[in-house]
Order: C-alpha cells, then structure tokens, then sequence
C-alpha cells in the first residue's frame, strides 16, 4: 500500500497537476467557502477582535487596544494582609469565635492612589500562613473559578464516564437475555437534546419535592435529609456531573461495545487453555483489546468535558456562588449579556490555547503509551 | 478489520433518537416569566400572523410599512394590536401597517439581529430598559414629542423611553409591584394594613415579618421570587435599595456608580436583604412561586399580574398592598413594552410610523390593550375606560403606586451591564457573602463598562 500511495504522489509532479487542479478546486469549492466562511474566518476574526474594544451593538468606532483584555483576564497578584491590632492592648484582634480580624482587601484593590499595583484586581481566594494571610488577586476572578470547575468537572468525569461505560458495555455483551432492551435503554439519554434532559433534571434534583431526594429519603428512611442539589454550592457542581455522566456514557458504552465485538475469541479460548480465570482474562485479553477505543473515548470526553455549557445554562446559571459557572459559560455572559465581544473573544482565544495543550499533551502521552 | 451488518440495537436507537428529537421542540427554557411581561404565558407555537411587510407591495399606492411585535404567544395582546392597526389602516388612506410577530423568548434576538443587518421594519416594540441602548446605537429615532406633548397627553412618566433628553418610544401598559396579603391573616395577627398614604416603615414591616414568623402558621412569613433570575433583580429589588437612598448609578451624571450603589444607603440596603434570608423570614431558592397561593407562606412580593390568579385564590380576603418605606418613601419598578420608529424607516414612511405610535396611546386604544391583558393602563383617561381601573375599580390601585412610588430603570445603554451586576452582586449576598465586597465589585464592573463604552453619549 505505502509504495503506491508514494508512486500516486509522484506522478502528479509531470505537469498532470493544472488539470487535476481546477475540477479538484471546483468540486472542494463549496466546502472551502462554507469552511473559510464559518471556521477559519471567526477564528481570525476572534483573535483578532481580542485586542479590541468591540461590541455587540454599539455607535462606537472599534478601537485596537493592544494586549488591555488579555491584562484584565489574566492578571494574578499577591497582598499579603497583617490582622488588626487593638491599638489599646497591641495585641491581635479577634473577633466572636476567636479569629483573627483582617483588613478588607477591597481596602487595597480600591485604593489606586497608594497601592496602583492592585488596582482592578479582585479577591479570588486567600490561604493563611502563620498571622498573615495572602490574598490571591485575579482580573477576573470569575474566569479563574470558571477554569478551576472545569478542570474539577473534567477531572472526575473523564475517569467516570469512561468507567461506567465499559462497565455497561461488558455488560450488554454478555448475550444475557433482553440485551438489546437494555442497550437501547442505556443509549436513549445519549440521543435526547441536553436541554431536554438537563430540564428533566432540573425537576428531579428539586429540593422540597424532587424525585431524588424523595428517593434518597425513603430508601434511608429519612437518614438522608433533603439535599439543595443545585442550590449549594458545595454539590451543585455534582449534580451536574452525575446527571452528564448519566447523559453521556450510553456514548461510551456503544463504542466499548464495537470495540468488544473486534476482540477475537481465538483469544478468550487460547486464555482459557493456559488456565486464566475471568479476571485474568478480563486484564490481559478484553482490556488491551480494548485500548484503541479507550484511547478514542478518552479524546472525545475531554473535549466534551471543557464544553461543558448546556446543564449549566438551563440547570443554575452559574451559580450559586458561581460554583457551576465553566469558561464557556462566562463567556456567553460576558458576550451576550453584557455585549462585550471582545472580552469573550480573549475568553476563547486563551482558552483555545489550554484545550489545545492539553489535547498535545494527550497526544504525547497515548502516541508513547502505543509504541 | 472487516464491517459487521450493522446489529439491529443500533437502528433501533437511532429510530429512537430521530422520534425523540422530532417530538421535543425547543423547549422553554426560562421557567419564570421574565419581570416585564410575567402575564404573559410564553407559549411558543404561534407563527407570525401576517405575512412580512416587504412582500406585500401592493397596487393600492400606499406606503407599506412593517410592524414588529413580541406577542406572538398571546393571542388576546396580538388581538389588540392587530386592532390598533386596523383603526389606523383604516383612519387615513396614505399609509398601511402590516404586523409580523414573535415569540418573546426570541424576539430581543431576531431585534438585536435585523438591527445589525439593516433589516429591521419601520416600528418595533421594545422592551423599556433596553431602549437607551437602541437610541445611542441610533437604530431607532427619536419622536417629534416634547416632554410638554407628553405630559398633555397625561402618559405615566416611566412610560415614556427616554435618552438623553429626547424622547423615542411610548408605552400603553406597565405592571406595578406590590406586596399581596391575607385580610384576614393580618387580622389575626394584629398587624396594620398599611395604605398609600401610609405605607409600612421599616420597622412596622420587620415586625409583621417578626409576628408571622413566630406564628408558627407559615413556613416563611415572605416570599420575594429570589429564585427568579435576569431582569427580576434589577427591576424588583432596585426600587427597595433606593427606598433606603442608595440608587444603581448617579442619575446626575450617568458616568458612575460610585458612593450611590456601594454607600452607607446602600450597605444598609444590602445587609437588611442578606437578613431577610440568613434570619429566615423569606426563602432563598423558593421551588416556585405558589408559596403563597397554597397558604404556605404570608405575603407575597410580586407584580400586579398575579393579581387576577390571587383574587382566584382568595377572593374579598386579598389585599394589595404597598412596598414599604425604607426612609425615602416607597419605589416600585416601572417601564414594560414600549412602541419606538426606526432608523431603518425610510423618510415618507416615518411619519406614518409616528403618527401610528402617537394613535397607539389615544385613551381607547390603551384601555383596549389593558381590558385584554388586564395590565395597568398608562394614562388616567384610558384607566377611565376600563373596568378594573376605572375610579373604584378593583385594581385601581396598581394605577395610583404607578402614579406615585414609579421609580424609572437607569436611562442608560449601560443599563445591560448595571442590571446583570445588581443581580451578581445580591446573588452573593443572598448567599451569605461580605456586602461591602460585592457592591464594591457591581461598581467597579459597571464604572469600567462604562469608562470602555466612552461614557455611553453622557460625557
């Protein structure tokens, strides 16, 4: 094959090349202008609106403004804050239960005259070292929370989705009866619109008379109490991961299960000659069996992972406390609700640039693992 | 590698998946009714009812001229429009108005689109705080109308869409906000039904929360939809804040939002809404909004569209009553759908297009509207007209607070950034956070924005 595909290059070279061009050209036409049209064209453009002022609606001629938006995004700075001091008795202040009383960093990232190095930062989240505390100022705290969840979101996700799916799929492989029921069963979230679901949902997770806490309370008998799935902040970012890795891993499982049927029984009955048991087989046959297809679902979880938008958009806004709030999901806030294109556009852009040395890193690692 | 027959499972799923895309349109999303146009349902069948106006060239000789509408889903507020438009079709032979409509949740889109492409018809309805930054846009144009004009035709103040001392849109309905009650539950409770003239002070107000809640009757003594999210912030909570003195933006100026968002009013302001969640007298994400129409909670802070659905509920023993007064009088929000010319309206269209907005506000034509969606009328003659509002009427009294505690949404083309950063900054106070620190932040954001927008036409 490799020598006639390098013969088929050549041969092009004598000149054949004009005629093969323009037939190559007019028949590529259409998809070339729809690509240049509606990828390759806002992807210059968003780089470029990123050094400008540009809006969504405004009288405003569009000005270049260098690197400003990148400086807003980006910007991280430290303020170390020493805890008040009674000026009576000279030791620390401390308030009803005890802690130390610190000084408001608004105090400092407010005053511009004395302290210019802050200015236009915010508090994004202190650690206490000894008596003093440092705050971590960030330009856009929120962008920095948005990254921080989608990494967490991402983090747990990938492993989940990609374990439960080869869970079902090993599962609905087994010839068991009504396994065709059941894949269809497991596969039916995948085809419904994410806002069905995440709708469906939202319903389900409800506080006072939701599904899930009903649930969860009578199969405890009320051990559990009722849970503010999408009202805490500290579990709302999980009810959006469960309900997704419910969502997605009938996804999952339908590939592990292609990749199941590709595995040769030769394998499985050679294993079974040489005395493995289930587990044995399961490790050393169906699991490197399986890599190419790991490898795939791997990829495709990540990218979905980091374009995490529907759930949060229709399930909490971002919130509570912006702790569902994802990059994209501020990004449309910035760009549609307040109408600041540029700004979103420096969003995409910075985070074009995480996604694609992650998806490098992933390549490196996988393209090492296979030789 | 060789390809298998595709297994049977596989259609099957994919026959499932065509059937169940097929059978969920788009779903609504919002599950709230946004703050301006609660009553209307936000349906989202109807097609629009007319066809496009540039289609329609007839040989009648007139002047064609297109109307858009966000009513698409309530057919009793089309009615009434396509009936103003037949009376003024009708009235003068020189120009004919054609309506195209649309449902709401898409309408500010298919506006904000059509006005970047240069499509946009000769007259659109706009929703009201969203029209100073149509004006400074300049995709509509300013009305012949003096503020003189207005005033003899006897329209409510912040009815008016005003930007930068000229007029460019009119409004025929408003809601107005105000707290429902029990009759007999305040009885009970020996707590003063306040009156117009003598609204709650706060402390009166804090009492009857503190009388409600010791109750034990009621699983919270007030409900204030702070489970609703957008607009509903800005428009509901903002009158409260300048109630206790504080306000969004310096109205003198309109070039920022220091000491007037983040001063001692306002702080005040911010750590009394904070108590009203962390002390328990409101819920904090309510389910719903049905708290009080179960009898589950005492008082309801909402607007007067739900008082058709409370006078269902509770007949004689609803009571609507006023906001109180924090220290500088009672405010409620104000500004609904308005009706404004665009730029886009050719010159022999435009005094068509006029003419039709000004005859939008004639007093039959607003009672007309308001007898349909039982919304408040905007001017006294149309209130005459109608049975609800009339002197004695049942809802008379929506007229009067809108009359005198109005309090008009920032006129600014800023307004979008000040409303989406109240609504974050009391998002983190309703959760517990540092008062101080959020208002700070809703002030820094807005004085930026405004400083990258060129003082939005104020300087």
């Amino acid at each position: 094959m490799t020598t006639t595909a390098a013969e088929l290059r050549e041969k092009p070279a004598k000149g054949k090349s004009n005629s093969d061009l323009i037939p190559g050209l007019a028949m590529g036409g259409a998809a070339f202008l729809l690509i240049t049209l509606f990828v390759i064209g806002p992807f210059f453009a968003g780089i470029w609106y990123s050094f400008t002022n540009q809006r969504l609606i405004s009288p405003n001629p569009t000005e270049f403004v260098g690197l400003r938006n990148y400086t807003r995004l980006l910007k991280l700075s430290v303020l170390p804050l020493e805890p008040l001091v009674d000026e009576a008795s000279g030791e620390f202040l401390r308030d009803e239960e005890g802690n130390l009383v610190y000084p408001r960093s608004r105090e400092f990232t407010r005053d511009a005259e004395n302290y210019p190095q802050y200015a236009g930062l915010r508090e994004w989240f202190n650690i206490d070292w000894g008596t003093t505390r440092y705050v971590i100022l960030a330009g856009d705290p929120i962008f920095m929370r948005s990254l921080v969840n989608n990494f967490f979101f991402a983090l747990v996700v990938i492993p989940l989705q990609t374990g439960i799916g080869l869970l079902l799929a090993v599962m609905v492989n087994q010839g068991i009866p009504g396994q065709n029921f059941f894949r269809t069963m497991f596969f039916a979230p995948v085809v419904t619109s994410m806002v069905v679901v995440a709708t469906v949902w939202r319903y389900l997770y409800d506080v006072n008379n939701g599904l899930i806490n009903e649930m969860l309370g009578s199969l405890t008998f009320g051990a559990i109490g009722s849970i503010n799935w999408l009202g805490d902040p500290r579990v709302a970012m999980w009810a959006i991961i469960i309900m997704s890795v419910w969502q997605g891993a009938g996804f999952q499982m339908m590939l592990f299960v292609a990749g199941l049927q590709q595995i040769p029984e030769d394998l499985y009955e050679a294993a079974g000659i040489d005395g493995a048991n289930g587990w044995q087989k399961f490790w050393n046959v169906t699991l490197p069996g399986l890599r190419n297809v790991m490898v795939f679902n791997f990829i495709i979880i990540t990218i979905a992972a980091f374009q995490l938008f529907d759930q949060v958009l229709v399930m909490t806004n971002g919130g509570p406390d912006n702790a569902t709030s994802t990059v994209i999901f501020h990004m449309f806030r910035v760009g549609f609700r307040e109408q600041d294109i540029a700004y979103a556009s420096t969003i995409a852009v910075v985070f074009f640039l995480i996604i694609l040395f992650i998806n490098f890193i992933q390549r490196r690692v996988t393209m090492e693992g296979g030789s | 590698m060789q390809f298998r027959r595709i297994p049977q499972w596989i259609i099957v799923c994919l026959l499932i998946g065509a059937a169940l895309i097929a059978g969920c349109s788009t779903p609504n999303q919002s599950a709230q009714p946004a703050a301006e146009s609660a009553a209307e349902p936000a349906t989202e069948t109807t097609a629009p009812q007319a066809a496009p106006q540039e289609s329609s060239a007839e040989t009648t000789g007139k002047v064609q001229l297109g109307l858009w509408t966000h009513s698409a889903g309530n057919p009793d507020e089309l009615a009434v429009i396509q009936e103003w438009v037949n009376r003024y079709n009708a009235s003068q032979d020189q120009y004919e108005i054609t309506i195209e409509a649309f449902p709401q949740a898409s309408y500010n889109d298919s506006v904000a689109a059509a006005a970047v492409a240069g499509s946009l018809p000769c007259i659109i309805d706009l929703d009201a705080p969203t029209v100073p930054n149509f004006a400074w846009s300049g995709y509509i144009q300013p009305l012949p109308l003096t503020e003189a004009d207005v005033a003899e035709m006897g329209v409510l103040s912040a009815d008016v869409g005003r930007y930068n001392g000229q007029i460019y849109s009119l409004g025929q309905f408003d809601v107005a906000l105000n707290i429902f009650a029990r009759k007999s539950v305040l009885e009970q409770y020996g707590i003063r039904v306040p009156t117009l003239d003598e609204p709650w002070t706060k402390d009166e107000f804090m009492a009857a929360l503190d009388a409600l809640k010791a109750s034990g009757e009621f699983e919270y003594p007030l409900d204030v939809n702070a489970g609703y999210t957008g607009e509903w912030w800005a428009y509901a909570y903002s009158p409260w804040l300048q109630s206790f003195g504080g306000d969004l933006i310096d109205r003198s100026t309109y070039l920022t939002a220091e000491g007037v968002l983040n001063g001692p009013e306002a702080v005040a302001f911010g750590e009394w809404f904070q108590s009203l969640f962390s002390e328990g007298y409101a819920p904090a994400t309510p389910a719903d909004d049905q708290g009080f129409l179960q009898g589950r909670i005492a008082l309801w802070y909402t607007g007067s569209w739900a008082a058709q659905t409370v006078v269902d509920a509770y007949g004689d023993d609803a009571l609507f009553l006023p906001p109180p007064d924090f220290g500088h009088g009672p405010k409620i929000g104000a500004g609904s759908w308005q009706m404004g010319v665009t730029t886009n309206c050719s010159p022999e269209a435009t005094p068509g297009a006029v003419e039709f907005v000004i005859s939008t506000m004639s007093p039959e034509n607003i009672a007309l509207m308001s007898e349909a969606s039982s919304l408040i009328p905007t001017t006294r003659a149309a209130a005459a007209l109608t049975e609800d509002y009339k002197p004695g009427g049942r809802f008379e009294i929506f007229y009067d607070m809108a009359e005198r505690f109005a309090v008009v949404r920032p006129e600014t083309p800023g307004y979008l950034t000040i409303s989406n950063q109240f609504e974050q900054a009391l998002l983190k106070i309703r959760d517990g956070g540092n008062v101080q620190d959020a208002l700070d932040d809703a002030v820094d954001a807005i004085n930026q924005d405004i400083e990258d927008n060129g003082g939005y036409g104020f300087k």
